[in-house]
């Protein structure tokens, strides 16, 4: 059989069907027992609405288990249905058809169609909606319901990526007309469902009786989401036996996990990136030069063995990553050169350079750190870097897109489009260097419409060269996600990196030995 | 016995004064920390149009002094408001979504969980440190003497997450007869909960056991040199009948006011021994509402500490008063 490409599903989605079959069953899968999670990133504010979902716990919870989305991207990065069956796009990817899944009922009965898609959709664009996932479904200028199985997108520009950005974790289906009674209780049609929730604290999810994904997903018969946001008593749980796998491991004591034969530390390079944005409309960053010598005077290797401890790898100024499909892996790599760094300053016509740059460990863990060892590497460039130590309270809203040069963190995003025009195309709300490039703009409009993936890996190709030369993000590394489960659980053999925990879908998606 | 309400009369209202004053102190340190409720739920998606939504519907956009004096308007009749967390969840989500939202709904099942440890651990360390105070005294200056007092001293000079992960480390983690995780929740039968408090309930008692002990030996020795101590040794009697009989009962003023201190502490001190043993109490409800600046759940933890603190040392004076005959009977 043929290997299905992961755009070739996307323009005509074969679909469900197809995979399963060509599917992956390396190690056969066992129902039972109760999965002990014991996760970072919980909140006493957590609620089951997906769109304020924005750490790991309600991701895992909400998108991994509870909810569907209409697609999903699976461990091995290939886009597939979830709640949609199959998809067809229109020559210019503005229309888009998608065929939903009959037969599937929410958790309290209510049957699934085409109207609790639309009413899930519209949820993210009310008047005053909080939606992290506003600006993806903004773009839709007309949703229409052909018949109860079957539901018609009409885009207001061609988006090629569209069937990709429904897999997001805030755009979760909820039942049309119960809305405000599914986040209460957290109904949706996922493969678990709730027993009891207590914001920051407890989830307790038990699994439906029967469900779409039976015999693909979801082998264990109740999970226990339990909240441990303090690092060492997460670890400590999993050592002792309490959880039976652990988000986020403290890169400190990953050694001494490693050692211990109960456990396996599972670790992916994702696009989760750490930057340092300057400001190109102010001096001295609107001096293209300027910039270029600062991406020469950083010490990449030095930040990723000493900051990430060696779990993450050297990036190269450009937001995409490995888990993105067109990375542009063979991109000449900006490399650490404090001669060739100063040599710029002195083309820019400037007599040595100093520079703010603010940093806290709310940009990333360990960002002051990282400021500090950036400015002694760039001292030998002659380059004076002023860290200015800010309070992690309201970095986000004081320093991060106000302070000229400052230290943040993307978690990166599934589809090249997206993370551009999410922080790079001009003027929008995150665009965090206040970049404007015509031809980064031009060819950002172009591929998003284009349905040839070769034509798409030139034209992303050149853009992440355009960001790597000449953009105004420094972005040293990525980090790695580094989760680690007893040796009780398995898996298919392959973990997901577009998130922690096999890409949040640890639930459906592991099993006990 | 008139004195004695009188008393309490007195020191209740002076304890709503003292609760008034925290009140405020909390209020204007919660305001002057940076950053507020909208800005710290939004993180990086703090846009300046979704910070302006959140801050209206929860009323941030009210000046400080207006906030302050709606809230003590209503906490002076019994409603303490609503969780900010909740209300903004509530806000977009409809109100009627079956979610406890108010603080006072937020804030018992933890109190009651920080109350159970509270109660293990003075069950456990109030016995223990009287008991070792007493043989301390007993055998003061013995090898026995020396040794408690290094170990309860040593222990309460660590600081109390160390002492908890040394805990953990032996009972946990090297000969595993204990839960390190102490995640209680309803319906769990209270067998299984008392296994899970255990550790928790052990850290606190090695932070708490020095003081009172301490205090227990330095009170009876205090009166083993009195009189009335010399007259019933030469009766005859043995050294441990004249220290329970005799000297116990007049030692125990200065013993229940250290045991009331350490009995407030475990009520309001146990933040980092929750957190690290994820005890879900009101310890970490604080600190997770201290970082999103959810200032009504704030005000009402700082309150009950404030609180037990006052009661606590009421309830102290007043037993300390009716031990003592005369105090009891004052001329």
């Amino acid at each position: 059989m043929t290997r299905i490409s992961r755009r070739g599903l996307l323009k005509t989605g074969a679909a469900a069907g197809v995979l399963a079959a060509s599917g992956l069953p390396v190690r056969a899968q066992q129902r039972g027992g109760t999965l002990r999670l014991g996760l970072a990133g919980a909140n006493t504010s957590d609620s089951w609405d997906s769109r304020t979902h924005s750490d790991s716990f309600m991701i895992m919870a909400g998108h991994g288990a509870v909810f569907d989305c209409l697609t999903q991207v699976a461990a091995n990065g290939e886009l597939v249905g979830e709640l949609a069956e199959s998809w067809e796009a229109s020559a210019d990817a503005v229309t888009w058809t998608f065929k939903l899944r009959q037969g599937v009922t929410f958790h309290n009965g209510k049957a699934f169609g085409a109207d609790d898609v639309l009413s899930s959709l519209q949820m993210h664009t009310a008047e005053g909606a909080k939606s992290a996932a506003k600006p993806i479904v903004d773009n839709i200028s007309e949703m229409t319901k052909v018949n109860d199985h079957e539901v018609t997108f009409t885009l207001k520009a061609g988006n090629a990526d569209f069937p990709f950005l429904l897999s997001d974790y805030h755009l979760c289906i909820f039942p049309a007309g119960q809305t405000e009674e599914a986040i209460a209780q957290g109904i949706g049609t996922g493969m678990y469902k709730v027993e009891s929730f207590d914001p920051g604290v407890r989830i307790l999810l038990s699994r439906v009786d029967s469900h779409y994904k039976d015999g693909e997903y979801g082998w264990f018969d109740s999970v226990e989401m339990i909240a441990i946001n303090d690092s060492s008593a997460r670890m400590n749980a999993l050592m002792t036996g309490q959880v039976d796998a652990v988000n986020r491991v403290d890169f400190k004591t990953e050694p001494l996990m490693r050692a211990n034969p109960m456990i396996n530390i599972f670790e992916v390079t994702g696009n989760q990136h750490f930057t340092f944005p300057m400001l190109t409309n102010l001096d001295p960053f609107s001096n293209l030069k300027v910039r270029q010598a600062l991406k020469h005077a950083i010490n990449r290797q030095e930040l990723v063995d000493k900051i990430l401890l060696g779990h993450g790898a050297v990036a190269n100024d450009h937001p995409i990553g490995p888990a993105n499909q067109y990375y542009a892996a063979d991109l000449e790599q900006n490399s650490y050169d404090p001669d060739k760094a100063a040599s710029l300053i002195k083309e820019a016509g400037l007599d040595g350079l100093s520079v703010d740059l603010s940093a806290a460990n709310a940009a990333f863990p360990g960002a002051v750190d990282a400021a500090q060892l950036y400015q002694a590497s760039a001292k030998a460039a002659g380059i004076n870097i002023n860290v200015v130590q800010e309070p992690d309270d309201g970095y986000w809203s004081n320093v991060w897109l106000k302070k000229p040069w400052c230290a943040c963190y993307w978690s990166g995003r599934a589809t090249e489009d997206w993370m551009f025009s999410t922080a790079y195309e001009s003027g929008v709300p995150w665009n965090d260097t206040n970049w404007e490039n015509a031809r980064f703009q031009e060819l950002l409009l172009t591929a998003r419409a284009e349905l040839d993936s070769d034509k798409r890996r030139e034209q992303y190709g050149e853009m992440q060269m355009l960001l790597s030369k000449e953009g105004g993000t420094v972005i040293p590394m990525y980090a790695n996600f580094v989760d680690a489960h007893s040796n009780k659980l398995t898996n298919s053999g392959t973990v997901g990196n577009v998130f922690q925990m096999d890409s949040s879908r640890f639930i459906e998606r592991w099993w006990f030995a | 016995m008139q004195s004695v309400i009188s008393i309490i009369l007195q020191r209740l209202a002076l304890g709503l004064l003292t609760l008034f004053v925290v009140s405020v102190v909390i209020f204007t340190a919660v305001n002057m920390l940076p950053g507020d409720f909208a800005q710290a739920i939004l993180g990086q998606g703090a846009t300046p149009e979704a910070v302006e939504a959140i801050r209206k519907d929860l009323g941030l956009d009210q000046p400080p002094i207006t906030r302050y004096f709606q809230w003590l308007g209503n906490a002076i009749q019994g409603d303490l408001g609503n969780s900010f967390a909740q209300a903004n969840f509530a806000s977009f989500a409809g109100a009627d979504t079956g979610v406890s939202t108010t603080v006072a709904q937020q804030i018992a099942p933890r109190f009651a969980n920080t109350m159970f440890l509270a109660a293990v651990t003075a069950c456990i360390a109030v016995p223990f440190s009287i008991t070792l105070g007493i043989l301390a005294a007993l055998y003061r200056n013995s090898v026995f003497d020396r040794a408690t007092n290094v170990t309860t001293l040593t222990s309460i000079s660590s600081p109390e997450f160390f002492l908890a992960y040394v805990l953990i480390l032996f009972l946990a983690v090297l000969n595993p007869m204990l839960p390190s995780l102490s995640n209680i929740f309803d319906g769990m039968s209270f067998g299984e909960r008392l296994e899970k408090t255990l550790l928790p309930a052990l850290t606190l008692t090695l932070v708490v056991t020095a003081h009172m002990m301490r205090m227990t030996r330095a009170a009876i020795i205090n009166l083993l040199a009195s009189p009335y101590i010399e007259m019933a040794r030469l009766k005859g009697m043995s050294p441990m009948r004249v220290i329970v009989k005799h000297a116990l009962p007049n030692a125990l003023a200065p013993i229940i006011n250290v045991i009331a201190l350490n009995l407030a502490y475990l009520i309001t001190g146990v933040v980092v021994v929750e957190v690290v043993f994820v005890y879900p109490g009101i310890g970490q409800l604080f600190v997770d509402s201290v970082k999103i600046r959810d200032i009504p759940v704030v005000q009402a933890c700082c309150l009950i500490f404030a609180a037990a603190y006052i009661l606590l040392n009421l309830l102290a004076d007043i037993l300390s008063i009716l031990s003592n005959p005369r105090l009891r009977h004052p001329k």
